[in-house]
């Protein structure tokens, strides 16, 4: 028997993701489905009609994979924000369902929050700088006085946001299992030359729209090898994420670096914070894929800790947060 | 040997040391690993040149800053004056609710100078403005520094401000950051000042979620 059960939806953005957990921390289910789109980037509604779509074959999935029974849920935690309104409200929709009908608690969590905690379980770190990357964020964040600070962030587009442009323009296409970052880092790992690029750090923030133009106009001009300019555009970007997690480091005096978001699978970008880190004598971890990129037991896992503390969400307060910020919330659990 | 380090920051080593027979810092950027050969040079030599000139032209702008004496490509290395005092970071939390207040005026007032002879400090946390002895504050580490006079350099340099106020000072982020608006408002005037703050607002809400990506 578990003490405890949490179901956690995650559909912030391109994800409707569905996770179950005990709340010793054992992952019983994970199980995502993934809206991939015709052509362009996430069109926001048609993500979200996938997400409904979708929805009851993944729970269902998630309770078979788990062996339990709806009514052994404890907890229902849903993704209240950041993130795509259309697909949020998705999962709140189905979090709401799902609380009323097996009466149980639900708990809003801040999707930001739950990548940082999911990385501390599972990497066993306690007190990181973490460098969270993605396709809609960019954040350098490490806890002081009750949150987790964000010491870094960019000021326009997330970095995969801006790989994923790039892609695009260069007329590369993504394939299941190989989103258009991975793509990128194949091409890049056979260029060979740096080609000059912006390179834009203001104190411990970022910019990547200057770099993302460009590029896109040397892709144009078509003077250089699209290897080379893949690769030059990660050094590049890379450079400038590992430069401000190398200063918030610095400026917190923490022991250990955490890697995560969909961006973290790159091997160049592990290889650069390694390095860093180590310059430091700090502890590098990178958080594996199917709990870096977005899923729903990383929901499951911050729902328990937010219900430990009662920090439950009541039906009246559960409207989605598109812009909720990671230092706007408290974390009473945390001991460094 | 160039002196004692007395601080081994993110980007240089600071050493305090003797040049000529005047007490000096010797900042010296350091090769980064992570960072492709060509690329950490390219930055560094960048950075090594450029900080000295931008720390000239805030010295015309009425801000005090640190005195060059030499600069040393070869060792990415630049020679500048020491400035006795203390830094900001340090003291600020302990000072009376006035003392603050006050401070953070005369912060605001030089930031407003800067930029308004076209200067942005690229890194205003309040590890690089010391308080001397006589009472004055002076800004120090222009490595980040660019000239511009647009709006949103300007708005993104009062946004870190206000970012290095909620992680080192976070008790009291909106009286320094008031005061400090006060203090650029004297400088800038209040149309440019109310222009600037409706961009850092606007900042403050970018960066993260874009309606369709
Ligand atoms: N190997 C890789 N190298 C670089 N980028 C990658 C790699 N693999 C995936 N990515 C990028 O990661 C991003 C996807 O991240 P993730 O799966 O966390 O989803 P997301 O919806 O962007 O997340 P969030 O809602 O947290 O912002 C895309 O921009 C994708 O191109
Ligand atoms: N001219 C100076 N006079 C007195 N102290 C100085 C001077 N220059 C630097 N320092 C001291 O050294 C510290 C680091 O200097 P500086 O900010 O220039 O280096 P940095 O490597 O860019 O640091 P960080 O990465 O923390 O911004 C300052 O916080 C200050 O305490």
């Amino acid at each position: 028997m578990y003490e405890g059960l949490c179901l956690g939806i995650e559909s912030t953005a391109d994800d409707f993701g569905v996770g179950i957990v005990s709340f010793d921390g054992e992952i019983l289910a994970n199980v995502n489905d993934v809206y991939i789109p015709e052509r362009g980037g996430i069109h926001p509604r048609e993500a979200s009609r996938h997400h409904a779509n979708v929805a009851g074959k993944v729970i269902a999935e998630a309770f078979k994979r788990a062996g339990v029974k709806p009514k052994e849920i404890s907890i229902i935690a849903f993704s209240q924000g950041p993130g795509l309104g259309p697909c949020l409200r998705v999962g709140a929709t189905v979090a709401r369902a799902l609380a009323s009908y097996l009466n149980k608690p639900l708990v809003g969590v801040n999707h930001c929050l739950a990548h940082i905690e999911i990385g501390r379980m599972i990497n066993r770190v306690r007190d990181p700088v973490t460098l969270y990357v993605s396709g809609g964020n960019t954040i350098v964040s490490a806890f002081e006085a009750g949150r987790y600070r964000v010491f870094g962030e960019t000021l326009d587009i997330a970095i995969g946001n801006c790989l994923d442009v790039f892609a695009r323009e260069a007329g590369l296409r993504s394939e299941p299992g190989k989103p258009l970052g991975a793509v990128i880092e194949e091409l890049a790992s056979r260029g060979r030359r740096l080609v000059p690029l912006p390179y834009t750090v203001k104190g411990m923030d970022l910019s990547f729209s200057g770099l993302l133009t460009a590029a896109v106009n040397l892709l144009r001009e078509g003077k250089y090898p699209l290897e080379d300019l893949c690769f030059s555009l990660q050094e590049i970007a890379f450079s400038m994420l590992t430069e401000v997690t190398e200063r918030a480091l610095a400026h917190t005096e923490k022991r250990e670096v955490l890697l995560t978001g969909g961006v973290a699978a790159n091997k160049r970008l592990q290889e650069m914070l390694r390095v860093m880190a180590e310059e430091h004598d700090a502890r590098f971890s990178v958080v594996p894929k199917e709990y870096a990129t977005d899923n729903g037991v990383m929901i499951a896992w911050a729902g328990i800790l937010c219900y430990k503390y009662g920090l439950t969400t009541s039906i009246e307060r559960s409207f989605v947060k598109l812009k909720w910020r990671l230092d706007d919330v408290e974390v009473p659990w945390f001991e460094g | 040997m160039i002196g004692v380090l007395i601080k081994k920051g993110a980007e240089a080593s600071i050493y305090l040391g003797e040049w000529c027979g005047r007490k000096v810092i010797f900042k010296k950027r350091l090769p980064k690993k992570y960072r492709l050969p060509e690329l950490d040079r390219a930055i560094q030599i960048q950075r090594t040149k450029h900080e000295p000139q931008l720390i000239h032209k805030a010295k015309e702008a009425g801000v005090p800053t640190p005195i060059i004496y030499m600069v040393d490509l070869e060792e990415a290395t630049i020679v500048m004056e020491y400035i006795e005092g203390k830094r900001i970071k340090d003291i600020l939390n302990d000072l009376t609710s006035e003392e603050r207040i006050k401070i953070s005026r005369q912060i605001g007032k030089l930031i407003g100078r800067l930029h308004k002879s076209g200067i942005i400090h690229g890194d205003l946390t309040t590890s690089n403005m010391i308080l001397t002895p006589e009472g004055k504050i002076a800004l120090i580490d222009f490595g980040l520094s660019e000239q511009s006079v647009d709006l949103e350099s300007r708005g993104v340099d009062l946004h870190l401000v206000k970012r290095a106020l909620a992680s080192a000072h976070y008790k009291y982020v909106n009286e320094c950051f008031n005061a400090i608006i006060e203090g650029y408002e004297e400088e800038m005037g209040s149309d440019l000042t109310r222009d600037v703050l409706n961009r850092v607002a606007e900042i403050e809400k970018r960066g993260r979620y874009v309606a369709e990506r």
